[in-house]
Parts: structure tokens; C-alpha cells; sequence
């Protein structure tokens, strides 16, 4: 059997649209995640918690 | 500087800032370029059109596969080495992992419907891919459910060298069992077996994956690293609190 080319264009079309959302959920996952760790170390930073690297810096 | 030097978090964050645009941008261009031949391209045969969704689907299996090899050289660190670069690096790849093999038995699905008649068979490659995406499931939950995260760690890099053993069954499935998914006809030897209009842009859609997989990657190792030093700096503030209150 045969498929017509709009039969054949709509698996065609499902599968970029999936492959594209997959990605895009992807991107937006590093780039929030990215925002969220920044944010919580800024927080910690302003409220005068260092790391111990930082001090031992500071201290050499 | 050696290689071996970035194999330092603090150096690694200055490398991924350097990097990240470029391997980004270069992830684009080749996009820009894949899709635009993969538009173009002839249609197949015997398959039609839909011969245009083998152009995510087998970059997308190529880095399901190479993501995992790349977790299993991270276990080997993590539990050889106790390299804490090499645990950052198998836990941000595998959610990584895990998204571009979704995507192979999607679109494999999408692909088998108008050519096989099915969306689904339990034949061996299709099965070992599958299986590859549940192992994946799993060590994502152990790196993030385990309460102590070196534990945590431990496991999942144990669970990833088991997995590997999959990898081989995944490559060879379609040799050693009658399969209705077509033998290897890319890399294989006596080199491909594909027209050179169809393989070009599925070589630079492949490039263009690899890219984004790359560039993912390391924006992901980079977020590890900073979750890490958050999760220091808060034992290091719940430590000073108690000392205080004794």
C-alpha cells in the first residue's frame, strides 16, 4: 500500500516537532538550571558564607 | 598547560565560559546548513519522504550510544580515580543521554509506521534500545535520589559499566538476530551503503548533534559543578550555625 505525500508529511512533521520540543526542553533545562545556581550562590555569598578554598586564599 | 590540568573544576568553569559560545554557535551553523540540505535532499526509492526522518533518527541513536560510552569512561574515573570532574561528567550526561535516545525511538517509531507497517516491534534492536533508555532512567534516579551523594555516585557508575555491556548488543543486534530494523548501512565495511545526496546531510546533521550534544554537556557540567559548591557552602553554614549554638 501506498501512502499519500500529506500521510507520509505528517509523520515527517511529528518527528522534527518531538526532536525540536526534546531540544528545546533540553536548552531550557541548562540555561534555568544555570540561573538557579548562580542565584542560590549569590544568596550564600551575601550572607557572608564562603567556601573553604576562599578562605584558605584569603589566609595564604 | 597539560590536559590533565582542566581535570580542575575551578579551571574547568574557566575553560566552559571560553568554549561554550563557540561550540553553541558552531552547533547552529550546522544545523542551519543540515537542514536546509536535508530539505533538499531526494527522496528514497522505496521509502519516499519519509526517508527525512532518518536524519534526526540516526544522529539521535549515534549519541544515545556515545553517551553512555562516555558515562562508562566517567565511571571508570569515579570509581578507579575518585576523580570528582569524572562523577560531574557522567552525571550531566546522562539525562543528555537519555533525551537523544527518547528521541531515536520516537522517531524510529514515527519511521517504522509508513515503512513497516507498525509504529512498535519487539525484535532486538529496537528492544536493546529501549533497554538502554530504562538504563538510563535508572541511573539518573540514582544519582538523584541517593541521599549521600558519593553513595549515589558509586552506584550509578557501577550501574553504567553493567550497562555498558549493552552497547555491543545494541551495534551487533541486527546481525546476530532477524530483525526487522535494516543491518548497518553507514558505518559498515566496505563503506557505505547509502547515495552520497542522502548521506551528506546526514553526515552534517550528525555534526550538528554531536555539536548540541557537546555544548549541552558541558553547560550541564558547569551547573553540576556550581550545585555542588552551593550544596559545600550549606553544610558549611549549617556547621558554623551549630558551632555558634554550642
Amino acid at each position: 500500500m501506498t501512502m499519500s505525500f500529506a500521510q507520509e508529511a505528517a509523520f515527517i512533521v511529528a518527528a522534527y516537532a518531538v526532536t525540536a520540543f526534546v531540544i528545546a526542553a533540553l536548552i531550557a533545562w541548562v540555561v534555568l538550571d544555570h540561573s538557579a545556581q548562580r542565584r542560590l550562590l549569590g544568596d550564600l555569598e551575601e550572607q557572608g558564607v564562603t567556601r573553604r578554598s576562599w578562605r584558605q586564599g584569603a589566609a595564604g | 598547560m597539560a590536559v590533565i590540568d582542566f581535570a580542575n573544576p575551578t579551571r574547568f568553569l574557566r575553560l566552559a565560559a571560553r568554549v561554550l559560545p563557540w561550540l553553541a554557535a558552531a552547533s547552529a551553523i550546522a544545523f542551519a546548513i543540515g537542514l536546509y540540505l536535508s530539505v533538499n535532499a531526494p527522496d528514497d526509492y522505496q521509502q519516499g519522504a519519509t526517508v527525512k526522518i532518518m536524519y534526526l533518527h540516526v544522529p539521535a541513536a549515534w549519541l544515545g550510544m556515545m553517551g553512555w560510552s562516555l558515562m562508562s569512561i566517567a565511571a571508570l574515573g569515579t570509581l578507579v580515580w575518585r576523580h570528582p570532574l569524572a562523577d560531574v561528567a557522567g552525571k550531566a550526561a546522562a539525562p543528555i543521554g537519555a533525551a537523544f535516545t527518547f528521541i531515536c525511538l520516537v522517531t524510529g517509531s514515527l519511521w517504522g509506521r509508513p515503512t513497516w507497517g507498525t509504529y512498535w516491534v519487539w525484535d532486538a534492536r529496537l528492544t536493546s534500545m529501549l533497554v538502554l533508555l530504562l538504563l538510563y532512567l535508572g541511573v539518573i534516579a540514582l544519582y538523584w535520589t541517593a541521599e549521600d551523594p558519593n553513595r549515589g555516585s558509586r552506584a550509578a557508575a557501577v550501574l553504567t559499566l553493567v550497562g555498558a555491556l549493552n552497547l555491543p548488543i545494541i551495534k551487533f543486534s541486527v546481525d546476530w538476530w532477524n530483525t526487522l530494523h535494516q543491518p548497518a548501512s553507514i558505518m559498515r565495511m566496505g563503506g557505505s551503503a547509502i547515495d552520497p545526496s542522502i548521506l551528506h546531510p546526514l553526515l552534517i546533521m550528525a555534526l550538528a548533534f554531536t555539536l548540541l550534544f557537546f555544548a549541552l554537556h558541558i553547560a550541564a557540567m558547569r551547573n553540576e559543578i556550581l550545585r555542588r559548591r552551593v550544596r559545600t557552602m550549606r553544610l558549611m553554614q549549617a556547621q558554623s550555625l551549630a558551632e555558634a549554638r554550642a
